[in-house]
């Protein structure tokens, strides 16, 4: 039985001075944990340098086995099996065509000899493969060859660096300047506009969904980038950071500037933003997630393929076709990779940032 | 040429007044302190002078010019800040730069005046590091050398040496004299400290609960303290007073009987007050000797002496229960629990104030 | 003098910087223009300039759509122009609201089908979802928060997928859970696997054995030790008792025919609309996605409880379990109410990913309230905007009541 206290001790011992076997059990369920999270994201990777023979037919092998071919005589690619006789000396075969329990196959010296050709047992065939990982799934879609009318990966990527680049630098802009004024002013309503402002953060973005896109509409941005882009720019959760990190800077300084003659917008320029540079880090990086993860709004407003991002697209592609898997989940690979990197290189910032505000 | 002129100004931040209409006048060249006790609203007239806050009533006149209205930027002032207020992200240089940069002044103009301000400021070492890397004396000095760049017609300084250890702080007091008197220009200093107010002053500004007490030359406020609080706040130790009543009025003075026993004359005149009035007399401890207790006006009993060597101090009682500090130059046979008498300073030294309004009562001639 | 000069790699570090701080300058002339603004409007009104842009964004695209939704929910057509849109009074609500019986939708017509299979699935979904999710964050939070080596890479490993966009986690997901996925495969694997393991009679009693420890220790141990027995002797007993138990169990079951499992048959997870899986992949799948965000929120929660309090409840003497009830959790609570206030309104805003997974089906099995607003506005010939609106006005003040709820009752609780 498993004491109510050993269970406590599994949530949380601290500082013992020798192992305890909680703190197997405990390493043993944060690595549950870890393959819980790594592994479908590996075999997504590892998936997507398979051929789409080995996908369909969901081989369940880590790497890319591939089946070996060569070319025969009418131009056809043969597959390539290895032939164990019955006093185990071997023979490598090409497959020519089925004769029931036996095939009739040529030995690969001699492919091109039609009269060489003889049956062998089926069950004495075994399959000849070798590791290839297909870079062709990435390739394919990425420079242009084959059926790239159908995920022109590179504009969706484009149409999405874009939507990412600008909304981020507006968001970091238009909030820091509201932060600034509603930080560092003193005037009649200020507060008032704090609390209007925070409170938006209530509002669910779904429930404004129609209203919202009949203003967009309205505006002219229908199937428009911009039309993604500018809904989002103010955000509460921006302001919101940034004021609180723009309030801990001293009011000293700033009058400091005015007594150097520096107009309001060059103390904001010069003296708030540069110090509030890691609070401005910080949105930066959550606004890149939020935009390039973006979907619900991009799904409502862009509906030309010209201007999907990378996300519709990728969603487009999963619906329409089951037989491209191969390009899906490469072109999804690609879709992660980016999140990835940022998350791998300024991870402690993110997980630190995310912790300290507890906003996302 | 500065001259800065404050017309009956007054300050309210919401409804709490904090400054009850103060007049001055402060000349060119100038060396003026501000003195007063915490929140008694120095900061607050300097910013306005400033132009960081804005003047509820009142003018602020500078050269003839009411500028009320003018930007804080465009009155050609510069101030250095009690936290220093350096920039955290610029060098020492930009931080030297940064306001001329703003005045759209010519780069080599910037450079002649930042490197000379770091010569006479002896920073040239520092110019390549931020503010974190200074310490506190260094960031005093590149404080003062932002506001030196700029060559502004008054200095304003509000509390400057406030974060300094002692040593540092009568060091840097000693520069900021000598830079007066190189500059010669305007320089307004906001201090909570008589001693800084006392050695650093051309003239001394005594404020009080945003009232402004006395305007004067240091030694002026310290022999003619125009009343109580102020000879109470100017000198160290503080003024000792004993309240009495008027007992003889003539044309040589007035004779005052202490509550604490005896009778003393001062030589005041006391116009609108009659015999018997209320009144506190008082007396520095400088000026107090101790005497045989016989015959002497006042008696004290001696809680505390100290022995410094080159001066003493005597603390104790009256008979009122009132306390006295007397100092003595060098050393004393005085211990505690003796019983002393005083000899209350000469004629001169004395001073008497009304009780029920504070003010003092004139010297005759 | 030399002394001075930074070593060089100190001036290769700083050089990029410089440059950034040399550009940011440069880019300083946009003074020019607020300059003059600040000259013809004062520098007390700039602090409006400098909200004006925000506050514009905000008027048009948060405060006029909320306005816009009300009177869009009393309008019909299809128009999207407001002006040509003609006011219906309530009939959209009364559209959404006719239906025999709320409780069972298949009965409504077309409109409160959608709602109320929506509005019901998202129910379900967020009652089982949040406390599954936020039970599971707490436990990582816990056990993160002992002294944990690696506690940074453990709370980066559990973050990643929230990362991760929703379209690519469905993507990844539906690759696993495919009838031919890997899922599949591998419980195949295991149970065939299994089955010949336990074929083997060695490998069967081997394993008996270790249940048979394993339980005698957990067992065995605890029971010795309230009874007063020292540690070895209670370790001793349980290995004894263990071995019998062991002996004993090889014996009695020595077919080992009931450890043979039936052959496994591969799942069509997300397609068999009977079996409730699909459901369950949806709640699994977002909750994969999001429970690294609630976890961090509370391990930093956590983190915040200061230290020296645990240590004053070592010293007095407090029972580990007493600690974590009357001290961490209480402690906790805050950091628990916005936790659970936020994955609530999330879940109750659930689309993305399942509608990316599952379409919302098998048939309507994992459609959601927002993929009802959504399909009903934007899918489909006739673009009801109108039942959209109206739609999201019911969601709204349902979310709002919920969300009031919450805060009542943890208030309640935390004053009483
Ligand atoms: N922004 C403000 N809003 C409201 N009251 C203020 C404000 N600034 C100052 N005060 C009040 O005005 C009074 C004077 O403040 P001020 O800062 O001028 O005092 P000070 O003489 O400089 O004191 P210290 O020696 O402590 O610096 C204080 O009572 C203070 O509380
Ligand atoms: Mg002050």
């Amino acid at each position: 039985m498993i004491t109510a206290t050993d269970l406590t001790t599994f949530l949380t011992r601290r500082r013992g001075r020798a192992l305890h076997w909680t703190d197997v059990v405990a390493h043993l369920y944060l690595a549950f944990g870890l393959a819980l999270v790594v592994l479908p994201v590996v075999w997504m990777l590892v998936s997507s340098v398979k051929s789409q023979r080995a996908l369909v037919e969901n081989d369940p092998r880590l790497l890319p086995w591939e089946q070996v071919t060569v070319l025969g005589s009418e131009g056809r690619q043969l597959s390539v099996f290895t032939l164990v006789r019955d006093d185990g000396t071997r023979l490598e075969v090409a497959f020519l065509a089925p004769r029931g329990r036996n095939a009739l196959v040529v030995p690969v010296a001699e492919v091109g000899d039609a009269t060489r050709a003889f049956e062998a047992p089926r069950d004495r065939l075994v399959r000849k493969e070798t590791v290839a990982p297909q870079i062709g799934n990435y390739t394919k879609p990425l420079f242009g060859t084959g059926d790239t009318d159908r995920f022109p990966f590179m504009r969706f990527f484009w149409n999405s660096t874009f939507v990412t680049t600008m909304a981020t630098l507006l968001t970091l802009l238009v909030n820091s300047m509201a932060a600034f004024a509603l930080s560092k002013y003193r005037f009649r309503g200020r507060d008032a506009i704090v609390v209007i402002i925070v409170s938006t953060l209530l509002i669910p973005p779904t429930v404004i969904l129609v209203p919202l896109f009949i203003t967009v509409q309205g505006l002219g941005l229908f199937n428009e980038l911009w039309g993604v882009i500018i809904p989002a720019i103010a955000s509460p959760t921006g302001v919101f950071l940034l004021r609180q990190y723009m309030l801990t800077i001293p009011d000293e300084l700033l009058e400091a500037a005015r007594m150097d003659a520096a107009s309001e917008w060059k103390i904001y320029w010069r003296i708030i933003l540069p110090l509030a540079a890691p609070a401005l880090a910080v949105l930066a990086i959550l606004s890149v997630i939020w935009r390039w993860n973006d979907f619900m709004w991009p799904l409502i407003v862009l509906t030309k393929s010209e201007v999907y991002t990378l996300q519709l697209g990728l969603s487009t592609f999963k619906g329409e076709i089951a037989d491209n898997l191969d390009h899906l989940l490469a072109m999804t690979v690609l879709t992660l990779l980016p999140v990835t990197l940022v998350f791998v290189f300024l991870q402690k910032h993110i997980t630190a940032g995310i912790a300290n505000t507890g906003l996302k | 040429m500065a001259r800065l002129e404050l017309r009956s100004v007054t300050k309210t931040f919401g409804t709490a007044r904090v400054i009850h209409g103060i007049d001055l006048e402060i000349e060119h060249g100038e060396f003026v302190v501000f003195v007063g006790p915490s929140g008694c609203g120095k900061s607050t007239l300097l910013r306005m002078i400033a132009g960081l806050e804005t003047v509820t009533t009142g003018e602020v006149v500078l050269d003839g010019r009411m500028v009320n209205t003018v930007p804080a930027a465009e009155r050609g002032l510069a101030m250095v800040f009690q936290s220093y207020a350096l920039y955290p992200h610029m060098s020492v240089r930009q931080n030297l730069s940064f306001g001329l940069e703003n005045l759209r002044m010519a780069r080599a103009e910037i450079t002649r005046r930042v490197d000379e301000a770091a010569r006479m400021l002896r920073i040239e070492a520092l110019m390549d590091r931020r503010p974190g890397q200074l310490s506190g004396g260094q960031r005093q000095r590149v404080a003062i050398g932002r506001a030196v760049v700029r060559e502004p017609t008054i200095f304003l300084f509000d509390e400057p040496l406030s974060n300094l250890d002692a040593e540092l702080r009568v060091q840097m007091r000693i520069e900021i004299g000598n830079l007066h008197h190189r500059l010669g220009n305007t320089m307004i200093y906001v201090t909570h400290d008589q001693v800084e107010a006392m050695t650093m002053a051309d003239r001394i500004a005594v404020l009080r609960d945003g009232r402004l007490e006395q305007f004067g030359k240091p030694l002026d406020l310290y022999n003619r303290p125009a009343n109580r609080f102020v000879a109470g706040f100017i000198g160290s130790p503080r003024m000792n007073f004993l309240s009495g009543t008027l007992a003889a009025i003539d044309e040589a003075g007035v004779e005052v009987a202490l509550k604490a026993g005896g009778r003393i004359r001062v030589p005041v005149g006391a116009a609108g007050l009659d015999l018997g009035a209320s009144v506190d007399f008082g007396v520095r401890p400088e000026h107090i000797r101790p005497i045989e207790p016989e015959g002497a006006p006042v008696g004290l009993a001696v809680t505390l002496a100290e022995q410094l060597g080159g001066e003493s101090y005597l603390h104790g009682t009256t008979e009122s229960g009132e306390t006295v500090a007397a100092r003595l130059p060098g050393q004393t046979s005085v211990r505690r629990g003796d019983t002393v008498g005083l000899a209350l300073g000469d004629p001169g030294d004395r001073h008497l104030f009304d009780a029920a309004t504070g003010a003092a009562l004139p010297h005759l001639a | 003098m030399s002394d001075h000069e930074p070593a060089a790699s100190t001036v290769a570090a700083v050089r990029p910087l410089e440059r950034i701080a040399a550009l940011w300058r440069r880019i300083d002339p946009i003074d020019f223009f607020f300059r003059s603004l600040q000259a013809r409007i004062g520098a007390k009104r700039m602090a409006w300039a400098f909200l004006v842009p925000n506050l514009l964004i905000f008027g048009t695209f948060a405060f006029w759509p909320m306005i816009l939704n009300f009177w869009m929910a009393f309008t019909g057509g299809t128009s999207t122009i407001i002006a040509e849109r003609p006011f219906v009074g309530l009939d959209n609500f009364r559209e959404i609201l006719d239906c025999p019986s709320w409780l069972d939708p298949r009965g409504c017509p077309v409109v409160g089908y959608s709602f109320w299979t929506g509005l019901w699935n998202t129910l379900f979904f967020a009652a089982v979802q949040v406390p599954a999710m936020i039970l599971v964050a707490t436990a990582t939070a816990l056990v993160l928060d002992r002294d944990m080596k690696g506690r940074g890479f453990w709370r980066a490993v559990y973050f990643y997928p929230v990362m991760l966009s929703p379209v690519v986690v469905a993507v990844i997901w539906d690759w696993i859970l495919k009838r031919r996925g890997i899922l599949n495969a591998l419980l195949g694997d295991v149970v065939e696997r299994w089955n010949g393991f336990v074929a083997y009679p060695a490998a069967a009693a081997g394993l008996i054995f270790v249940v048979a420890f394993v339980v005698a220790l957990l067992v065995v141990r605890p029971i010795a030790a309230r009874f007063g027995a020292s540690p070895a002797a209670a370790r001793g007993g349980a290995i004894a008792a263990a071995l019998v138990l062991a002996t004993i169990a090889a014996f009695a079951t020595r077919p080992w025919g009931f450890l043979v499992l039936a052959d496994f048959r591969p799942v069509n997870w997300l397609v068999d609309q009977r079996s409730g899986w699909p459901m369950f992949w949806a709640i699994f799948v977002y909750s994969w996605a999001h429970l690294g965000f609630y976890m961090l929120i509370l391990l930093a929660g956590l983190q915040a409880i200061p230290r020296d309090l645990y240590e004053a409840a070592e010293m007095d003497g407090t029972s580990k379990t007493r600690q974590l009830f009357r001290i961490t959790l209480p402690l906790l609570t805050p950091t628990m109410i916005v936790v659970v206030v936020l994955s609530l309104i999330r879940a109750f805003q659930v689309f993305d990913e399942i509608w990316v997974l599952t379409g919302g089906g098998p048939g309507q099995a994992t459609k959601m309230i927002v993929q009802h607003i959504y399909e009903t506005a934007f899918t489909g010939d006739a673009k009801r905007y109108g039942v959209a609106a109206a739609s999201s006005v019911l969601v709204a003040g349902l979310l709002l009541v919920l969300t009031l709820l919450q805060l009542f009752v943890s208030r309640r609780r935390a004053q009483g």
